[in-house]
């Protein structure tokens, strides 16, 4: 029997709102935005190609969801890089372990690009390869994304052992300021 | 190091993927496909 593809969107839900909720970090915004990309989806399953990886074609629909929400809301809320970076400089606890507060803020500091990665690869189990085509960049870009995106949080955790001070504000400036590929 | 931020993003991230699909998007699915002819009317009881 044929399979109609958008039967298959259910089974993605789970994964959907797990990133729309690393992105967020508001429960109530991630479910409208998996709402929204699930609507999108729906309409435009002609523009997805059967036997293609559905979840990397879900997760696209919704960073573009979310990357248009972003874009009004920055307009909205500027820079609050300044007030909040002054409360990360604690020492991590006896064994460096990292607060899940603590991780939260530094979290939210990163880059939105080095968010997704860091969600994608470090939590979503995708591979680089996924990772590259849901954002619509090349491999190596999501490793560096990825890359820069841990080493920054080591570096507002505090936690700078091994090595990983290389990449310093530099870089991650560099990586701010390239575009969203968001479309 | 790299472990301990993988975990931190994993624990957020594996506790929604863990939870209950909500009503709203079963509800909204359902409705997609009871709005569109095309869909396919493959068995509506899956069961839960």
């Amino acid at each position: 029997m044929v399979t109609d593809p958008r039967d298959e969107l259910v089974n993605h839900v789970p994964a959907m709102r797990a990133f729309a909720m690393s992105l967020t970090r508001n429960s109530a915004l991630a479910d409208d935005m998996v709402q929204d990309a699930l609507v999108k989806a729906w309409s435009n399953i002609d523009k997805f190609q059967v036997g293609t990886n559905m979840r990397a074609w879900l997760f696209t629909i919704l960073r573009n969801t979310f990357y248009s929400h972003y874009r009004k809301r920055r307009r909205e809320v500027e820079d609050v890089d300044g007030d909040l970076s002054a409360g990360l400089a604690q020492k991590p606890d006896h064994d460096g372990r990292l607060q899940m507060r603590d991780f939260n803020s530094a979290f939210e500091q990163l880059n939105k690009e080095q968010q997704e990665a860091l969600v994608l690869v470090g939590a979503g189990g995708f591979s680089y390869e996924e990772a590259a085509e849901t954002c619509g960049v090349a491999v190596g870009t999501v490793k560096s994304r990825v890359n820069r995106g841990r080493a920054r949080l080591a570096e507002l955790m505090g936690l700078d052992e091994n090595g990983v001070l290389e990449a310093t504000d530099a870089v991650t400036a560099g990586i701010v300021a390239e575009n969203p590929s968001a479309a | 190091m790299q472990e301990e931020i993988d975990s931190n993003l994993k624990r957020a991230y594996d506790d929604v993927l863990k939870e209950d699909i909500p009503d709203r998007f079963t509800e909204l699915l359902a409705k997609l496909k009871d709005a569109d002819p095309t869909a396919g009317k493959k068995a509506d009881a899956d069961g839960d």
